[in-house]
């Protein structure tokens, strides 16, 4: 296999697609967005059980995508189990910087952990939706929660 | 099985120059990721030959001009050429007249201008207009466009596993609400070719006019509009080794006079004041504007490189490529063909399980391997045959067996990483 391509396939992600790990629904969630990429018709459906302290006690995924959108949702969720929604929130940010070149100012990658499997993805721009897929739909799912709370 | 030698009706062999063929196309000496290319994307878009090449070049190098209005000499060089590109698509489809070819920017603008002329002049409320399941989203959007504007109501054929029309549905549907028909000649999703002329007959022994989406079809098929007896067809030039940006519009010489414009402008006027405009005769009443000049001559081009080759030979050795590609994908572990029509294009659509199409595109890009993945614009299709996307390869007059061949060997490479 090409290096670029063994960079992006990484056997952690392989893995994760292959077993995902939180692919599962959560029966009454705090929070929930479902996530689409009409360009591929990637689907990604996020859930998510957040506590009147702001921890994210359950987080999960459904649906359906490419290897790295799949290994994206189910990584993110082993890592967002039990970290603030700031935390998640930073996390975003960062991943997003990962994988789109954009690291800057903190090239260290230290903080994002496993996540860092997905750095192979800024040489594929085609396939950076693929990567944020989920991220983005976790951030919309947490802040359609804000929402509710404020019209409530 | 050799592809290169064909037999014409009275036995003689007719020798396919694939290597020859191939010296036509300079983008096919390109280098992806440092292997030759292997272009299997021919249902999106096909490659050029220099002779397009050259013809389009040739108008912007030597005779710039506009059409119909200069008395200069290079306005009527353009013009000429412009007029004989048009006469060339006549002959091609085996047109009436050439006052029923109409220039367009593709086949998705060709539909779109008889969904809002033809379609609000003549669709109620309460009708019904008819099209396939395995419609692009070109030909089922205008129709929902009109559908809704008119509180008109849009039916659709089912099809059966194979990826087939299922034709007594089809009869039962057409009733006295029915206005237009207007299906697929070929699936890009499938490949199959629907039983077009049984379609048409039965339409019209209601009266019910019928038009087809020749996109796919017309670099496989010849294709006889008089003896079809469509009403409307509409392909582009770029899936026919034409240029992108132009594209025909056929219809019958008295739907097409009953018509309104399209759009207003120039070229589509014979006398304008301002209490009133007389429209210009056929074609140009539907030509509003400045057309792509360069576009329809690089398309005449294409036809006559087409035909210098010979759409029965192309078709004929596109079809042996094709079986000779099934039968090779066929031993592929957990690889489901989708679309096994009986009569098909070259057009060979997968899923492989466990494997997302985005990650066979991803791999056999890596190889050189061009092809298409995702849901090829016909989302209604994909729900069908309950895949989300699927991996497409599709052929045209300059593939070869050995591309099929790097192609296969790529797929067993991604299957041994995901399997």
């Amino acid at each position: 296999m090409e290096q670029e391509l063994r960079e992006l396939y990484q056997q952690v992600i392989l893995d994760h697609n292959k077993s995902p790990r939180n692919f599962r629904l959560i029966e009454h969630p705090t929070n929930f967005a479902e996530g689409y990429n009409p360009l591929c018709g990637d689907n990604i459906n996020i859930f998510l059980s957040v506590n009147d302290e702001g921890i994210i006690e359950d987080i999960s995924f459904q649906g359906s995508g490419c290897a790295i959108s799949k290994a994206s949702a189910s990584l993110m969720t082993s890592i967002l189990k039990g970290k603030t929604v700031e935390e998640a929130e930073k996390l975003f940010e960062r991943f997003h910087e990962l994988v789109t070149d954009k690291l800057g100012d903190n090239p260290d990658i230290d903080d994002l952990g496993k996540l860092a499997v997905f750095a192979g993805v800024r040489e594929f721009p085609a396939r950076v939706k693929c990567a944020s897929l989920a991220w983005h739909t976790m951030i919309s799912a947490l802040h359609n929660k804000k929402e509710k709370v404020i019209t409530e | 099985m050799d592809l290169k030698i064909n037999s014409d009706v009275n036995g003689t062999k007719i020798i396919y120059d694939i290597e020859k063929i191939r010296e036509d196309f300079p983008i096919l000496k390109t280098k992806v990721h440092g292997k030759p290319l292997v272009y299997l994307d021919n249902a999106a878009t096909t490659q050029k030959p220099f002779y397009v090449i050259d013809k389009t070049n040739n108008y912007y190098n030597k005779y710039n001009a506009n059409i119909h209005r200069g008395v200069h000499a290079l306005s009527q060089e353009a013009t000429e050429e412009f007029e004989s590109a048009r006469i060339i698509v006549k002959n091609f489809i085996n047109a009436l007249g050439k006052n029923e070819i109409v220039f367009t920017r593709g086949t998705t603008e060709s539909i779109n201008l008889v969904a809002s002329s033809y379609g609000r002049k003549n669709i109620k409320e309460g009708d019904e207009i008819i099209i396939s399941t395995m419609e692009h989203h070109s030909n089922i959007v205008p129709w929902q466009m009109l559908c809704a504007e008119k509180k008109a109501k849009l039916k659709v054929i089912p099809i059966n596993d194979a990826g087939e029309i299922i034709f007594e549905e089809y009869e039962k549907m057409i009733n006295e609400k029915t206005k237009l028909i207007s299906v697929a000649y070929a699936s890009n999703s499938l490949g199959t070719v629907n039983p077009v002329k049984k379609i048409i007959d039965l339409a019209h022994s209601y009266n019910i006019p019928v038009m087809l989406d020749a996109a796919q079809a017309v670099n496989h098929l010849k294709i006889d509009v008089q003896e079809l007896a469509c009403d409307f067809l509409a392909f582009s030039g770029h899936k026919l080794y034409g240029p992108t940006g132009i594209g025909i519009l056929y219809g019958k010489v008295n739907h097409l006079e009953n018509m309104p414009p399209y759009q207003g402008g120039g070229d589509m006027i014979s006398k304008v004041t301002f209490e009133e405009t007389t429209y210009n005769e056929l074609p140009h009443k539907f030509e509003a504007g400045t057309p792509d000049i360069a576009g329809a001559i690089g398309l005449g081009a294409a036809i006559e490189y087409v035909q210098q080759i010979g759409l029965d030979n192309i078709a004929h050795y596109e079809n042996k490529l094709l079986h000779y590609a099934t039968d090779a994908v066929s031993d592929l572990q957990g690889l489901r063909i989708i679309g096994t029509a009986k009569e098909k294009i070259s057009v060979l659509s997968f899923h492989l399980e466990n494997v997302h199409p985005h990650d066979v595109g991803t791999f056999l890009d890596f190889e050189g391997v061009a092809i298409r993945t995702g849901h090829h614009c016909t989302q209604p299709l994909m729900r069908r045959f309950n895949v989300p996307a699927t991996s497409r390869a599709s052929f045209g007059l300059y593939n070869t067996k050995e591309e099929v061949d790097i192609l296969v060997n790529g797929l067993k490479k991604i299957l041994e990483v995901f399997g």
